[in-house]
């Protein structure tokens, strides 16, 4: 008789016992938590937290009173006790600052929408239209995006000002999109390439012009293109300083960046409250917009490096 | 009956000869030409002409409310004896050459621990790039604050630490203010450099990993021999954009120094703006922003031919 097993062996336990639970992907077993938290998490954390500290402090300096701030072996600086609204009170309701937020937005609404119609046109007829010379002037339009503003901004002073436009929001609606054009010409152009040919010649067929099909059938499908141009030109057109700082003079008609470098800036010692104040309420707008649509500014930003 | 009659040839009138009108309204050329028309007249009137005129100018006396007149190379030969130019010239490449290095060794650094899997990494993601977000010159005042000569909340850690007696006069001492100020550029400049070459990361194949952890290759190998090759395009986009933003920089300089102290921090930028703008020489400051002109040029140059050899290298097809 053959010897049959000596120890019986339990399946049924070996079954019901689960397997070792294993959540991890790809290689990531090879690497120890101890490891990783050497490598990774310390470094990065150290980044970030650089990274993120100036607008802690941004924000921290606008809720302080005065003496907390100027007082720095009484009170821990890094943090608060009974914070006030006084300097964003200041801002909001005795100097400028309304008027300097609606300038700096109508602006940036005005030359963000000039330039995206003007691109989407632009883009359409270079992807599409191809025609004679298309390619040449898509080179062309990426070479006018590396021409910096700091090379611009004194023959545009006398342009700007020969149109008349000085000291004039126009002024900067009708310059900014030399900054925006390129751009985001560029990125609609790698969004109307994914899109299928077919669709554009089953409306030929079916007798729509190219404005009929521009309008009805390339523009639906390339929306969130359009989202992350208007998104990162209206960022640029909201950080823009240069043109801003030359072409305006007058208090009430200065954009939030250029105001709060000039009008706020004087000898007093107290005037650091406002100030921060005033950054961080010229920079929540962005954030706040950015938070809504992180996604789609990554994808501009990366689209137009990719491309 | 005579409807029926009629029908045909009430089709067939319509169909007519092309007229020269709807030839030339399905015209490619004609077309792209109005499509285009709005885009280009920006780009000439505010941007071509504006390059040519800065050039012309460059070459007159021309002051604020002053027509100026040709004189040749005049305003180059007072430039070439000019020491604060040349001073501006050189914080100009050292400002971009040191901070450029510095920017592209944390963003990829910091690209590659972000490409790593963890917990909350959209939100550390979109929180890495909030720098980039906010206006600059609005982060600049806040650092203008950091780094304030009596109340900087670096003195007062570094002396509550015990490492330093007196407060660091960062933006008053020469060394320091160029410091600080670089700090700031690579400060905003990191979270582009590490969110685009994160994009290039993710399109890398991580079965080329597998394969080479199955040959024994070390984590250093797999970045020299993997990564670094196959982001290189990416990199050398990145950063032609780095090294020419950072080139032209203006606002970050006029928001935390304007160019002081004793113009130490002065970049060919902020010097042309000084030059024409404020003290009215328009023609002197369009010379120092013309010559930034080759300098820009030049680093166009370097990235692409760099970007051509290494595809060539790599015997891929230049698509």
């Amino acid at each position: 008789m053959t010897d049959l097993p000596a120890q019986k062996v339990d399946l049924k336990s070996i079954l019901s016992t689960p397997a070792r639970v294993d959540n991890s992907e790809g290689m990531s077993y090879l690497q120890s938590v101890p490891r990783r938290i050497v490598t990774l998490y310390i470094p990065l954390s150290i980044i970030v937290i650089i990274l993120l500290f100036p607008f802690y402090w941004m924000g921290l300096t606008a809720i302080k009173p005065d003496d907390q701030l100027l007082d720095l072996d009484k009170y821990n600086p890094f943090w608060t006790w009974n914070p006030t609204f006084k300097h964003i009170h200041k801002l909001l309701f005795e100097s400028y600052y309304p008027h300097w937020l609606w300038n700096t937005m109508y602006v940036a609404v005005g030359a963000t929408v000039l330039s995206i119609i003007a691109s989407v046109l632009a883009a359409y007829a270079i992807v599409r239209l191809r025609y004679k010379g298309a390619s040449v002037v898509g080179g062309l339009i990426f070479l006018a995006y590396l021409v910096p503003p700091s090379i611009l901004f004194i023959p545009l002073a006398t342009v700007v000002f020969q149109y008349g436009l000085f000291d004039s929001p126009l002024a900067l609606i009708l310059t900014y999109p030399t900054i925006l054009i390129p751009f985001s010409t560029w990125l609609l152009m790698g969004y109307f390439k994914t899109i299928p040919f077919e669709l554009e010649e089953c409306a030929l067929i079916d007798g729509a012009s190219r404005w009929q099909i521009l309008i009805k059938i390339v523009l639906p499908l390339a929306i969130p293109g359009l989202i992350s141009a208007f998104i990162f030109c209206f960022t640029l057109c909201w950080n823009e300083f240069i043109y801003a700082l030359t072409f305006l003079q007058s208090t009430p008609n200065k954009t939030v960046p250029v105001a709060i470098v000039n009008e706020f800036v004087d000898g007093d010692i107290y005037r650091w409250g406002s100030l921060m104040a005033g950054a961080l309420c010229g920079s929540l707008p962005l954030v706040i917009l950015y938070a809504f649509f992180v996604e789609h500014y990554v994808s501009a930003m990366t689209g137009a490096v990719k491309e | 009956m005579a409807d029926i009659a009629l029908a045909p040839r009430r089709a067939k009138t319509e169909i007519r000869e092309a007229s020269a009108w709807d030839q030339l309204r399905h015209n490619k050329n004609w077309l792209g030409f109005w499509f285009m028309l709005p885009a280009m007249a920006f780009l000439i009137f505010f941007l071509a002409y504006p390059l040519g005129l800065g050039v012309w100018l460059s070459f007159t006396d021309t002051r604020i409310g002053r027509v100026g007149h040709f004189i040749g190379t005049e305003n180059y030969e007072w430039l070439w004896d000019d020491s604060i130019f040349w001073l501006s010239v050189f914080n100009t490449l050292l400002y971009t050459s040191i901070a450029s290095a510095i920017k592209f060794a944390v963003g990829l650094y910091l690209a590659l621990l972000l490409n790593e899997r963890m917990p909350f990494k959209a939100l550390l993601r979109a929180a890495v790039l909030i720098p980039f977000i906010v206006p600059t010159v609005l982060s600049a005042l806040a650092f203008w604050w950091i780094f304030d000569s009596q109340f900087s909340i670096i003195s007062w850690s570094l002396k509550h630490l015990g490492l330093i007696t007196q407060n660091i006069n960062f933006l008053g001492d020469t060394t320091w203010a160029r410091i600080c100020v670089i700090f700031a550029n690579i400060w905003r400049g990191v979270p582009f450099v590490a969110i685009t070459l994160l994009a290039g990361l993710q399109t890398v194949q991580p079965s080329l990993y597998e394969a080479a952890t199955l040959d024994g290759a070390s984590r250093w190998q797999m970045f020299r021999f993997i990564t670094y090759p196959l982001l290189t395009p990416i990199i050398a986009v990145v950063m032609t954009f780095s090294v020419l933003f950072t080139f032209t920089d203006f606002q970050l300089i006029w928001a935390m120094t304007r160019g002081g102290p004793v113009n130490a921090t002065h970049l060919m930028a902020t010097l042309s703006y000084q030059r024409a703008i404020i003290a009215g020489q328009l023609g002197e400051g369009a010379a120092i922003s013309s010559a930034m002109i080759p300098f820009l040029l030049a680093a166009i140059m370097v990235s692409w031919f760099g970007l051509q050899r290494r595809k060539w290298q790599q015997g891929e097809s230049n698509d």
